[in-house]
């Protein structure tokens, strides 16, 4: 069993990296490696995403 | 993969039969608790209240409705179906469709739904006293706001997560359609032009606030060149960066004295109205990632933080209500913050946090495309909406610890107050309160502003009563910094919504116009996305406008516009709900949503019926149109007007926003109209064929509530191992 203070702290880090999807990096390489594909530079898939963002607004509420 | 492994007894698996004893034990001590908490507020009346009443008997209202209400909907009458693919699973994409953990998604979910209209709108409601408020914004939530946007959710999650202009065209017909795709859009305007309002009226005269406020566009640019060309994709970072540097610049704002910036930086309403205009244009044509993508990761983050920093708060510092349980105002309809009595405007008033129209785009947006398993539509839909309804509880406590003397003192227009301090405590003495001259300027200094008089729209009053709760609850002698602190919580993300919002519009405009002249639609082409957003911006930029140079107050004159049309978004949401109920032949459900509707149309017909018939100036913008009229031609003035310009002024606001008022209630009973067709006709063959995408077997697992319980876990664990070597991406909680 691990200590209960690492295991929220690596809880909080992992909602965090979700949330704001830095994680999406992580998912990129690992489905990467499962395909066997070589992985492009976090730079060029970073751009890929901001491009994505360009011309998908998000609403925000009131 | 870190999971949370906390397993309250009280959750049982997707629809479980009977209650077991031990959570039968704890529901009806939940139950008991809300029903002495609902109690003590019913009968306390002149005795002193603590605001802890009123956060525990939201708690335990929204724990049961979400228990019992919310699981009766999503199993017994929408009937989610987690064997069937949800649109993420069957078309992910690593994009838009995009299977995403269930607590992360309501995280996305609840930061775009959740801005300043739950801030605000509860702040001006307190005028009625603090009982009104809460009773709706509880009730509210539960039977009319959450159950919208978790229906809205489900039904577009079933569509491949089209928007709710498209389900409207599809499913209720063309005509009606075309009515909510212009109600959309004008809708989305007024309520641009009102937040923007709110953000000029908390920083007019007020250095402090322009010091920090403007410096969050340096430091979001430079984020942004962070993010894009020194370490791509590290936010975690970059937003830590830019919490410290946006904590630094509201430091930095109690030494605009010292650095010689007062002058500079003390901005007349107007100054700021062109200011704001300009940044939301540049705003909206810059690339995203300059300053709208890094703004919204600070504003996202500074939301979620200072709503968990308050409820800390408000537990710690345990105020006392200041507030009367219902004033005077509540039946006579005279207050100096709105004009109109409890029925119909603490309803429009408080909007945002019990029922918001707005939700419905959202939840027909992004999030539908992003579910793992149709059952956490219970989840993200209606438990994100009783969140933004806590919000909007902690926002009247925060108002009702006031001293109502300084409330209104704060929130009457400057034409009522006089703007100085005598006059002032001699206008709230007339309205029958009291607070002495010395005690309005002793309140302005404790939070290092020239003055709180008439700093109408919400924010000033809401910082001010987050400013106490926080100094008493974290210790004292921070109360500038605290209230600057709350001043800038809620400016920085009016501007996201306004950057986001502009940028929306443009869209939508470009769309639309795109139909007759396809080049027009073409996102990339210059001409076209900086003439739409000129557009978008000069329509919310005049509006705002208006409400600035209004002399009879602009929140006092917007604000009902912008609750009646966020409230008759909601009807339109709903009418949809009823239709698609009634569609999938489930004619004895329709109720659910129809009750809703029902009070929805109302409360938002009798509003707008008194904001364009009613004889009284104060209320009807028309009778108030004629009698400025009829004055001016006399040759007369009429108070607060003192001269022929501003007269002239209040005629062509009122015919404004009278226009505008009796507009949207048209589109709105068009929309209606025409559903009603389709629900008789729909009645009559037991059900009518929709748009559902047909049911496709789902090979995912996840847990459906927060909570993931021991079966729910089990069940993921084995999925996981019998995927490790199929599928490409790693596994999700």
């Amino acid at each position: 069993m691990m200590n209960p203070v690492l295991r929220a702290g690596r809880a909080l880090r992992w909602y965090v990296r979700q949330l704001t999807g830095e994680a999406k990096w992580d998912d990129y390489l690992a489905r990467c490696r499962a395909r066997g594909d070589e992985p492009t530079t976090r730079r060029a898939f970073e751009r890929h995403r901001d491009e994505h963002r360009e011309s998908n607004p998000q609403a925000r509420c009131c | 993969m870190a999971t949370n492994t906390v397993d309250p007894p009280t959750t049982t698996s997707g629809g479980g039969p009977r209650m077991n004893p031990r959570s039968l034990l704890i529901w009806g001590a939940v139950a008991i608790v809300g029903a002495i908490c609902w109690t003590v507020l019913a009968l306390s009346r002149g005795e002193e209240v603590s605001a802890l009443w009123i956060l525990f008997a939201a708690l335990s209202s929204y724990a049961i409705a979400y228990r019992f209400y919310a699981r009766f909907i999503a199993y017994r009458v929408l009937g989610v179906d987690d064997t069937r693919a949800t649109p993420a699973e069957r078309l992910e994409n690593g994009q838009d469709f995009d299977v995403t953990d269930r607590r992360v998604l309501f995280g996305h979910h609840f930061a775009a739904i959740a801005g300043a209209g739950p801030l605000v709108g509860p702040v001006l409601a307190a005028q009625m006293g603090y009982l009104p408020g809460t009773i709706w914004i509880v009730v509210g939530v539960i039977f009319a706001g959450a159950v919208q946007d978790m229906v809205v959710l489900f039904f577009s999650m079933r569509r491949d997560g089209k928007s709710l202009g498209q389900m409207v065209r599809e499913e209720i017909g063309m005509v009606g359609g075309i009515a909510a795709l212009i109600a959309v859009f004008a809708i989305m305007i007024i309520i641009l032009a009102v937040l923007a309002l709110v953000v000029v009226n908390a920083l007019a005269e007020s250095p402090w606030g322009v010091f920090s406020i403007g410096l969050t566009i340096p430091i979001a640019l430079l984020m942004g060149y962070y993010l894009r060309h020194l370490r791509p994709g590290r936010v975690s970072e970059v937003t830590m960066l830019g919490v410290g540097l946006l904590l630094l610049a509201i430091i930095g704002g109690g030494y605009v004295d010292q650095m010689g910036l007062t002058e500079a930086l003390t901005l007349s309403k107007e100054q700021l109205t062109v200011g704001l205009v300009l940044y939301g244009f540049i705003a909206s044509i810059l690339p995203v990632w300059m300053l709208l993508t890094p703004r919204d990761y600070l504003s996202t983050f500074m939301k979620i933080g200072v709503i968990v920093l308050l409820a800390v708060g408000l537990v710690f510092a345990a105020p006392v209500l200041q507030n009367q349980a219902v004033t005077d105002f509540a039946i006579e309809g005279t207050g100096p913050v709105f004009a109109g009595k409890i029925f119909p405007f603490v309803f429009i008033t408080i909007a945002c946090g019990a029922l918001s129209g707005f939700h419905a785009l959202i939840a027909s947006g992004t999030t539908p495309k992003m579910l793992a398993k149709e059952s956490q539509v219970r989840m993200i839909g209606y438990g994100g909406m009783l969140m933004e309804s806590f919000v909007a509880i902690s926002a009247l406590i925060a108002a009702s610890i006031i001293d109502p003397g300084l409330y209104f003192a704060i929130n009457s227009p400057a034409g009522a107050t006089g703007g100085e301090p005598g006059a002032a405590a001699e206008f709230v003495r007339s309205i029958g309160f009291s607070i002495s001259p010395a005690d309005l300027t002793a309140a302005a200094q404790s939070v290092d502003e020239e003055t709180l008089i008439s700093r109408t729209g919400g924010a000033p009053t809401l910082a001010f009563g987050m400013s106490s709760i926080f100094s008493s609850a974290f210790g004292g002698g921070l109360a500038a910094f605290w209230y600057h602190f709350a001043i800038m919580f809620e400016a920085l993300f009016i501007l996201t919504a306004v950057d986001a919002g502009t940028r929306v519009g443009r869209f939508m405009l470009q769309d639309t116009i795109g139909n007759f002249w396809p080049k027009y639609g073409d996102l990339a082409w210059k001409p076209a996305s900086w003439s739409a957003s000129a557009i978008v911006v000069g329509l919310w930029g005049y509006m705002l406008y208006v409400g600035v140079t209004d002399p009879l107050g602009g929140i006092n004159q917007l604000f009902p516009l912008f609750g009646i049309s966020n409230q008759l978004l909601a009807a339109i949401a709903l009418t949809l709900c009823v239709t698609l109920l009634i569609k999938h032949g489930k004619v004895k459900w329709a109720w659910i949503p129809g009750v809703g509707l029902l009070w929805d149309l109302i409360v938002t017909m009798t509003a707008s019926y008194q904001k364009v018939f009613s004889d009284n100036p104060k209320l009807g913008y028309f009778t108030q149109r004629s009698t400025y009229q009829d004055a001016l031609d006399k040759g007369e003035l009429l108070a607060p007007a003192t001269d022929a310009d501003q007269m002239q002024t209040i005629i062509t606001n009122s015919t404004v926003n009278g226009t505008l008022q009796a507009l949207f209630a048209l589109l709105v009973i068009i929309v209606v109209v025409n559903a009603l067709f389709i629900w008789f006709k729909a009645a009559r063959a037991g059900g009518l064929p929709t748009t559902e995408v047909p049911k496709q077997p789902s090979d995912l697992v996840a847990p459906s509530d927060f909570f993931a319980t021991k079966e729910e876990k089990e069940a993921v664990r084995e999925w996981e191992t019998s995927h490790r070597d199929l599928a490409g991406s790693g596994g999700r909680g």
